[in-house]
């Protein structure tokens, strides 16, 4: 039973506001082709497991990996759909590697949000009985969230501004980005209030797009390739549902996931040990609010240390180089991507937004409004045994 | 009747129109209900409280989070109806919901004697003029009504 797993091949399509030239079949298709071709894997005898993350009203199908089976290879062996954010996929597929029950798993994540209005989606994660009818969605509950957490840490709007700065800037030199642009702090204070005191390029735009990544155990990581991406550490957890139910400044599940991952990882200063972090910034101010939950800086620091640029991507903490999530990326893909990014910098194969030397790298994906669902994967260039740790995180 | 095969901005792709339309009536439950009830005709509100944690909760629920404890409808108690705001926004689009209100502002309260909050819709009041750590009063809609909306918003309080 093998007690190492890593990442062993990333791939993602071009992300695009709209694909209107492919179904979610055929959008699929193109990211796991290429991780095959990729890894040279093929998809009935070397996969054993597959794991795919989707959204039941974006594709337009409950339990909507049952129309893609033939891109995935359900009809060949276990497939599991996670419901949740992808980066919750990387979890489950190192579990089932760990378990000694599989040994290469192929991970899938695909969304077209232009499919469909993303908040009459995103209406339906409410409650039924108390809240949905007042029709909220995403952005106000983000909105309510900002607010709530600048006011109580005193985060300011510019320092806010600079989280979309930086990742506007660095999504240019990232080919499947599609939102990159270079911006000043005045332009983006001057962008349209789209749900006070968020602002057009505060959100994620809508995009269209697939990532797939193989997983395997070490054995078999070590045959597919020489530089694999090594899990070091895993951990999930939710916060309460409704909006009012806790303090929205707060960010309890993720410091719990983020708890869990680093201490499988051996990770106990993570401000000095983590050289990279992608994180889940699906509204700007996220970045900072879950650099904090990931205990990368104090309560309230963030602000300070994105305005000082400790984060950029010639900072002493690069976070978000790929250009995050503002740069454009699929909601539910959002945390597989996440996963992706962190892996190719720590395979060094992240191209034009490569960072020098990265050893430890963090990846953070939540789902459900205002982050109530937390994951946090911690990935190396050296391999560490996950069997003495996982499940210790109590 | 529309053509099913609209076509896109590319004449070579194709969208299918599609409309997902449900009715529902999705059942408020034991506390629920006495919440519900409560509300529609004695303009009350209420929570639920675990008596082990000595927390009240809003939405009233059978099970506290914090201790899984079962709580019942023996544990529902009158909470507010003044509230302090917690935070708040303005929407500069339609939601996704028909919402009676113009403009449509949102905001969540903490209830006097509860300690979780309640999201809802402010009224009655400029934008401009919202502050975290407001005092708010429901506005009670005058028809009964048998949803959340028996609360038509909150608003500033006249104390
Ligand atoms: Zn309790």
């Amino acid at each position: 039973m093998t007690d190492r797993v890593a990442i062993v091949g990333v791939a993602q399509t071009r992300f695009s506001p709209k694909r209107a030239d492919v179904n979610v079949g055929e959008l699929a298709y193109e990211a796991i082709e290429q991780v095959l071709q990729q890894t040279g894997l093929e998809i009935g005898r070397d996969i054993d497991n597959s794991i795919s993350c989707s959204h039941d009203i974006w594709d337009g199908q409950t339990i909507s990996d049952i129309g893609i089976t033939d891109v995935i290879g359900g009809h060949l062996r276990n497939e599991e759909k996670m419901a949740m954010d992808g980066s919750t996929a990387a979890y489950y597929a190192t579990i089932g590697i760990l378990s000694g029950e599989f040994d290469c798993t192929l991970l899938l994540a695909h969304t077209k949000m232009s499919q469909t209005d993303r908040n009459i989606v995103n209406n339906t994660a409410f409650d039924p009985i108390y809240t949905r009818m007042l029709g909220f969605d995403f952005t106000t509950a983000a909105a309510l969230q900002a607010r709530r957490y600048m006011s109580v840490y005193g985060i300011t709007e510019e320092q806010v501004a600079r989280v979309v700065l930086k990742n506007l800037s660095n999504a240019r030199l990232n080919p499947v980005m599609h939102n990159g642009r270079d911006l000043s702090l005045d332009e983006i204070l001057a962008a349209p209030l789209i749900a006070d005191p968020l602002r057009a390029l505060d959100l994620a735009p809508d995009s269209d797009g697939a990532v797939a990544l193989i997983m395997a155990s070490e054995e078999r990581a070590k045959q597919i390739t020489d530089h694999p991406a090594w899990i070091l550490g895993i951990g999930s957890c939710y916060d309460a549902h409704y909006l009012g139910d806790r303090d929205l400044a707060d960010c309890m599940a993720l410091e719990k996931a983020a708890a869990m991952a680093y201490r499988m990882a051996g990770i106990n200063d993570p401000r000095r040990q983590v050289d990279l972090v992608e994180l889940g910034d699906e509204f700007s101010y996220q970045e900072l609010l879950w650099l904090e939950g990931l205990g990368l800086c104090k309560r309230g620091e963030a602000g300070c240390i994105t305005a000082e640029g400790l984060t950029a991507r010639s900072g002493e903490l690069p976070v978000n180089p790929s250009g995050g999530l503002l740069g454009g990326v699929p909601a539910n893909v959002a945390g597989l991507n996440r996963v992706a990014e962190a892996a190719n910098q720590v395979m060094g194969r992240a191209g034009e937004v490569q960072i020098k030397d990265v050893e430890i790298a963090v990846a953070q994906g939540h789902s459900g409004f205002c982050g109530q669902h937390q994951c946090v994967i911690v990935l190396g260039r050296e391999p560490r045994s996950l069997s003495a740790s996982a499940g210790r995180s109590r | 009747m529309t053509d099913i095969f609209a076509p896109s901005e590319n004449r070579d792709y194709f969208e299918v129109d599609q409309h997902i339309t449900a009715s529902s009536r999705y059942y408020a439950g034991r506390v629920g209900s006495r919440f519900f009830i409560a509300l529609r005709d004695e303009q009350k509100i209420l929570g639920s409280h675990c008596p082990k944690c000595n927390l009240t909760y809003w939405p009233p629920r059978n099970t506290c989070g914090r201790c899984f404890s079962q709580l019942s409808e023996s544990d529902l108690l009158e909470i507010g109806p003044l509230g302090t705001l917690e935070t708040f926004t303005r929407p500069n689009y339609t939601p996704p919901q028909p919402v009676p209100a113009a403009p449509v502002l949102y905001g969540i309260i903490k209830l006097d004697g509860a300690d979780t909050g309640m999201a809802h819709l402010l009224g009655e009041v400029d934008f401009e003029n919202l502050k975290i750590g407001m005092r708010m009063q429901p506005v009670f809609a005058e028809a009964p009504a048998a949803n959340i909306l028996a609360i038509r918003y909150f608003k500033p309080a006249e104390e």
